[in-house]
């Protein structure tokens, strides 16, 4: 798919985020915003999926271990074709089927319910696990924030899948520096997080701006190619990504929009999707500004 | 206990059963995966392991990650059994349990060895006397805590044969095996009437099966009718059958190697509390800790072996 294409895509899961968490009235706007471009990539792009049969027994799969930003990964099913787009908003109300964390036996496309910091790694790790026992080629991602690596199970998981080597593994890590009570590196600094995926015998991969396709591309290209050893993308991006007043804001990890800001939000991407959706340009603007 | 009869039953632990039943199945359940976390020489899955080394895995001392793992290997397929203390499984992995296992209701066993007082001179920071409780509170978690090595066999093909997570509850002490008789049969949920009487219903689950039908024994001596139920399923709990001996003797009496909170006592009692309120004495390990000891002398010491068993019964119905 053309890199124009997946930006268009990732502004559509962008507007699915925020009118999910607007319909909520709750739920986690700031890291979804952040790992939107992960997520469409992974789903329009990476992963060996069908949205028709979301449980083909050899797919590729995704664990949410940061599973507060379940919005993201909604969106990105919805706009994938899992469920109605029109169904996000439904988000967290009562009788609907989007919980506010994923949920496996409710969510169309959702590999693993989690929502725990921390548990979601064990689980991609043994389904890893499972395809390495079974002989079989599927390849399993899951995607950790950077506040959530400061739980220990995080690294109990590291320890295994380097041990294992298992090269079908991607840990992909949302470096958007902010945690509920501020920086990471004021709260419990995780930091170095490469070097400690390089310690517990992880390939890394530093992606140096996580919200930008073309790099988003060349790193899981990277993992894929890695062999003999799992592979964690430390993906630097930028919390509320797509949202003028989210960006870059710690306030926006756990609150929602209200009407008005609703709109300022929903005005933002707008512009952004004019800006993607004007004539074709020969050479893709390189850098997603803002 | 010194009786010349008793000392001439057979006795093996019920974790020895488990390791061996795990072997025994492992090519009938070919996708069968037995994880533990450094300690396959105890729980015996080293058993398991000595068969099918590349079916056993070893996740290192990470209780936690083990359950995580299983769950993730549940989902491709396999039938994993995640093995270590009761401690570490029910206790520091209980929010794994319910969050990674319970909560999607994942298809995992988890085969908890070393439960209750009788793991003995290691003490109170491994007498795990809190399991059943803890799990009996994750919605749709199924308890098997068999009475013996013929039952810890049957749990295990059991829970292979039952879709959903499963929590056995094994012991390290080697206990008389009781079961041991062609019309043995088990079904996950059914309890078993052992020994039928009038006066009193004692309800006991795992090794206090034996010891109830000690108790019994001597209670029959002095003229008291004592009904003996074995109750291996701790959830779902076998509430007609208890129900039905409740109202027949009107008084009931629980027995198991776990805190009086939350266990068995605290399961019948809820039970009997909605469809027959009748006096409950609930026999098990007060609200304590262990100590370090020799299984046989701890189990005397609080009271639960068929003296002690016996001796609060008395009590109970005088």
């Amino acid at each position: 798919m053309e890199i124009l294409e997946l930006k268009q895509h990732a502004n559509d899961v962008r507007k699915g985020i925020v009118a999910a968490v607007h319909g909520a009235k709750a739920g986690h706007p700031g890291g979804s915003l952040s790992a939107a471009d992960i997520f469409t990539y992974l789903y329009f792009e990476e992963m060996n999926i069908d949205p028709k049969n979301p449980k083909m027994e050899d797919r590729d799969r995704f664990v949410l271990s940061k599973g507060h930003t379940a919005p993201g990964l909604y969106s990105a099913l919805a706009n994938r074709g899992y469920f109605p787009v029109e169904d996000l908003p439904t988000l967290r109300h009562l009788g609907s089927y989007l919980q506010g964390h994923p949920c496996l036996q409710h969510v169309p496309g959702v590999d693993m319910s989690s929502g725990s910091l921390g548990q979601g790694i064990s689980a991609a790790v043994g389904m890893a696990m499972g395809a390495r026992l079974s002989g079989k080629d599927f390849r399993v991602y899951t995607l950790l924030g950077d506040g959530e690596i400061e739980e220990g199970q995080v690294w109990e998981a590291a320890m295994f899948a380097g041990h294992r080597k298992l090269d079908n593994l991607v840990v992909i890590v949302d470096n958007n520096g902010l945690q509920i009570d501020g920086p990471i590196d004021n709260v419990c600094s995780p930091n170095p997080i490469d070097k400690k995926f390089e310690a517990f015998n992880f390939h890394v991969v530093n992606l140096e701006d996580g919200n930008d396709m073309e790099q988003i591309r060349a790193a899981f290209a990277e993992a894929r190619s890695t062999k003999g050893k799992p592979t964690a993308i430390i993906a630097h991006t930028l919390k509320g990504k797509g949202v003028s007043f989210m960006e870059g804001s710690v306030d926006w990890h756990g609150k929602a929009p209200n009407d008005a800001e609703y709109e300022i939000a929903v005005a933002d991407l707008e512009r952004l999707e004019a800006q993607l959706s004007g004539p074709v340009q020969t050479t893709p603007e390189r850098n997603g500004e803002a | 206990m010194s009786d010349v009869k008793k000392d001439a039953v057979k006795k093996v632990a019920t974790r020895e059963a488990y390791g061996n039943a795990l072997a025994e199945f492992g090519e009938a359940y070919p996708d069968m995966v037995v994880l533990d976390a450094d300690l396959a020489a105890a729980t015996k899955t080293g058993v398991f392991k000595k068969k099918f080394p590349e079916r056993h895995i070893d996740c290192g001392i990470a209780e936690a990650n083990m359950m995580g793992i299983a769950a993730g290997l549940s989902l491709t397929g396999k039938i994993p059994v995640a093995s270590t203390f009761a401690m570490f499984a029910a206790g520091r992995a209980f929010e794994q349990v319910r969050n990674s296992i319970g909560y999607p209701h994942l298809n995992v066993k988890i085969g908890a060895t070393h439960a209750g007082i009788t793991v003995g001179e290691d003490g109170a920071s491994h007498q795990c006397n809190e399991d059943i409780a803890l799990m009996r509170t994750i919605p749709g978690m199924t308890i098997l805590n068999p009475s013996d090595a013929v039952e810890a066999r049957a749990c295990v093909k059991a829970a292979l044969d039952y879709e959903g997570p499963v929590y056995m509850r094994f012991g390290r002490a080697a206990v008389p095996v009781i079961n041991d008789r062609e019309d043995y049969k088990f079904e996950i949920g059914k309890g078993q009437v052992l020994r039928e009487g009038s006066d009193v219903t004692i309800v006991a689950t795992g090794i206090l099966v034996n010891s109830a039908l000690e108790a019994a024994e001597k209670l029959a001596a002095e003229g008291v009718s004592a009904e003996v139920i074995n109750i291996c399923t701790i959830k779902p709990l076998d509430r007609e059958l208890i129900a039905a001996s409740a109202r027949k003797t009107g008084k009931v009496v629980t027995a198991e190697e776990h805190s009086v909170i939350g266990g068995l006592g605290g399961a019948v009692c809820e039970a009997l509390a909605e469809v027959c309120p009748v006096p409950v004495c609930r026999i098990g390990i007060e609200d304590v800790f262990g100590e370090s000891g020799s299984a046989g002398a701890l189990l005397v010491k609080y009271g639960l072996d068929g003296e002690g068993v016996y001796g609060k019964v008395k009590a109970f119905l005088s």
